[in-house]
């Protein structure tokens, strides 16, 4: 029995690794984007099944280089969901953009096949227990997304690639040079070889590191990954990369590709946790996540695009996210995990009704947009009901996270709460006003019946608004224990 | 520590900052270009010493690749798309030549203050490997930061990796997951010169990056 299940789950993180990498050959070699978009669905829910099935298979023992615990199991499952739901949202999105022909079919191959290999990335990331591998994927999923940003090859597209390639290779050598110094502070203690760059073994050992170095080394980690977890000094490629590329990129980006570098830095938080003489993470996590909020904050108000108030929105709540981990303790980090979970579900489900809504209207100017309520209530309702999520309000799953983060604020730190609700109110404020106008207001621009693939974004809602209300208790308990590894 | 040894290792990794420092004031991509490509020869020396006193053969298939991709195939291959494309010749910068050479000094100081500091305990020849990984790795952000013109940025970027090289193969017993990375964003550079370089000519006329920043002017926001 036991044989069996052991196989059954090394097939599982196999799965989610092999599925992908073949199907992006097989996207970049076949013609036709019909069925190319129904494999990238296909291959999705393929991986998304593997994902799932982590859940109740055995876990392998952490080896040298994959590892699966109770953290991890959850970025993998919501990382392929919405991979999945992205996918759906994707087949219908191309099929408008080949009509107009912002996109060649060369284009779509290339499309889908770096689609796929993101996918890899992303899912190496989270299931690499070795810390150069971890990097390696990392930079992998940013290079895909790089090149899909530049993939309309207009003067926006091609300047926000650039700025994205630049600012995210400054990134990744940051993130390098801090992964060195880990090995550099682990190599006295655990030895020279393999066995320095193991995560599981690293944690066992970190209390006897050199702090020094260890602080040194988790300033580069926190810099080079906050880059691309959009944190406030180094966010400046984030608005760009979201407005111009591929709306099912914008989705991506938001909803996953911060959630790695996130992944990332949480482990290394761990790391540190875990060495009693090294500094405390938490102090500079959260006057970034503050930074972050609050800047973003205002920046929403002179938003004149729709796709780029989103993706301010976006370093508002990793802002946020990244405030409630630094805070620590077992409440602020269950919130911290529930508040990413939902707006990776939130934020996606937004990127699918804008990317519609652009189409249609042919611009992304928010002043071109109105009265969407009439013209298109599907749409319109939908945008409504992610913008009151995400801002938010109750009943969505997103006030319940935020009210904790808040609550345990004013708990521990009650001075830094000040600012946390300011960030929270005025970014609230610009939501409303900027999408109130949208949605209800005098219908304007054209009125062409949408051909929208609708059940992604109102499952991804529906989620959503069933978690502010009820939560599974072992959903609960599942995440409280991660909150506790969390520290 | 053998003191032959140790000087050897400083040496090469204090003249690869050294030529971090001349890039700052050149003036001409060609001109870049060469010395971009001596400061790839130098790593390629600084890592094959490294393999050859750590007792390490695999350190010497990153020195090939340094020394076939970095200091041969990628400054030919630029020195032809500038001559092919018809590049504006001269590099724009930012800030002027002297607050640039100034600002790199404080960084070199910054970074051995910092390194030095931290790693008391280490062995002295990663250490000090540290402290010039580090300084290089700063004068390319700082080469990136300053110039205008895509290729130089490029060019600074791809110092940048020389520095983290160095501090890769400084780290004494450091596994190939290391070597394949790097191998890995060697190949990346690659493609990403080729890719943006070819699609930036192919909308703009030159490929000064403020020509990207003169139409950001004009888009709305």
């Amino acid at each position: 029995m036991t044989a069996v299940s052991s196989v059954l789950t090394f097939d599982a993180v196999t799965a989610i690794l092999v599925i992908p990498i073949v199907a992006a050959i097989f996207l970049a070699l076949l013609p036709g984007y019909r069925m190319t978009a129904r494999l990238n669905v296909f291959t999705s829910l393929l991986t998304l099944l593997a994902a799932l099935s982590l859940l109740v298979t055995k876990r392998p023992i952490p080896g040298q280089y994959l590892l699966v615990d109770d953290l991890n199991i959850v970025f993998i499952v919501l990382n392929s969901f919405v991979g999945f739901t992205t996918s759906i949202f994707s087949a219908s999105y191309i099929a408008h953009e080949l009509e107009i022909g912002r996109l060649t079919p060369a284009n779509l191959r290339f499309y889908h096949a770096m689609y796929q290999i993101m996918m890899f990335g992303m899912n190496l990331a989270f299931v690499s227990n070795n810390i150069g591998l971890m990097w390696v994927a990392v930079e992998l999923a940013t290079l895909t997304t790089v090149l899909m940003v530049g993939i309309y090859r207009t003067h926006e597209a091609l300047e926000a690639a650039w700025k994205y390639f630049i600012l995210g290779s400054v990134g990744i050598a940051f993130a390098l040079f801090g992964t060195i110094l880990v090995y550099l502070a682990a190599q006295p203690v655990v030895g020279e070889g393999y066995d320095a760059m193991v995560w599981t073994i690293l944690v066992d050992h970190a209390s006897a590191f050199d702090p020094a170095l260890l602080n040194v080394a988790f300033v580069f980690l926190l810099l080079g990954y906050g880059t691309k977890v959009g944190l406030a000094p180094l966010h400046a490629w984030l608005p760009d990369a979201h407005a111009e590329g591929p709306t099912p990129i914008s989705a991506v980006l938001s909803g996953l590709l911060l959630n790695v570098a996130l992944y990332a830095v949480l482990r290394f938080k761990m790391l540190l946790s875990a060495n009693p003489d090294a500094l405390a993470p938490g102090p500079l996590m959260m006057t970034m996540g503050l930074a972050s909020l609050i800047f973003a904050a205002f920046m929403l108000y002179r938003r004149r695009d729709i796709k780029r108030l989103f993706a301010y929105s976006s370093i508002e709540h990793m802002g946020i996210i990244v405030f409630a981990f630094g805070l620590g303790g077992p409440i602020a980090n269950f919130a911290g995990l529930l508040h990413m979970v939902m707006h990776s579900l939130t934020k996606s489900a937004i990127f699918f009704a804008v990317g519609h809504i652009a189409q249609i209207k042919g611009t992304q100017r928010l002043s071109a947009i109105r009265g969407l309520s009439e013209t298109h209530p599907g749409l319109g309702w939908g945008l409504l009901t992610g913008v009151v999520a995400i801002a938010g309000l109750p009943p969505a799953g997103i006030f319940m996270s935020e009210f904790l983060i808040v609550s345990s604020a004013f708990a521990q730190q009650p001075l830094l709460a000040v600012p946390l609700v300011l960030g929270l109110f005025l970014a609230f404020g610009a939501l409303l006003l900027r999408l109130t106008g949208a949605v209800f207001g005098q219908p304007r621009g054209s009125t062409a019946p949408a051909e929208a693939s609708y059940v992604p974004m109102y499952a991804h809602l529906a989620l959503v608004l069933v978690a502010g209300v009820y939560l599974p208790s072992e959903l609960v308990a599942w995440f409280l224990h991660i909150a506790n590894l969390l520290r | 520590m053998n003191g032959v040894v140790f000087d050897i290792a400083h040496m090469l990794a204090g003249s690869l900052v050294l030529v971090s420092m001349m890039m700052l004031y050149q003036d001409r991509l060609y001109a870049l270009l060469n010395v971009f490509a001596l400061h790839s020869l130098i790593l390629t020396l600084s890592v094959a010493w490294q393999a050859f006193v750590q007792d390490a053969p695999h350190l010497y298939v990153t020195a090939a690749i340094a020394l076939v991709f970095k200091a041969i195939v990628i400054p030919v291959v630029l020195h032809r798309m500038i001559r092919q494309l018809g590049i504006h010749r001269e590099i724009e910068t930012v800030v002027g030549i002297g607050p640039t050479m100034l600002a790199g000094i404080g960084l070199v100081a910054l970074a051995t203050v910092v390194m030095l500091r931290v790693t008391p305990e280490a062995d002295p020849l990663a250490r000090e490997d540290l402290a010039f990984a580090l300084s290089v790795l700063l004068l390319g952000l700082l080469i990136m930061v300053t110039r205008r013109n895509a290729v130089s940025q490029v060019v600074g970027f791809m110092s940048l990796e020389n520095g983290l090289v160095l501090a890769a193969t400084g780290a004494k017993g450091m596994p190939l997951v290391v070597e394949i990375s790097v191998a890995f964003s060697i190949l990346v550079a690659f493609i990403v010169i080729g890719v943006f370089l070819f699609r930036i000519r192919e909308r703009f006329d030159t490929v000064d990056v403020r020509a990207l920043d003169d139409f950001k002017g004009r888009r709305r926001k």
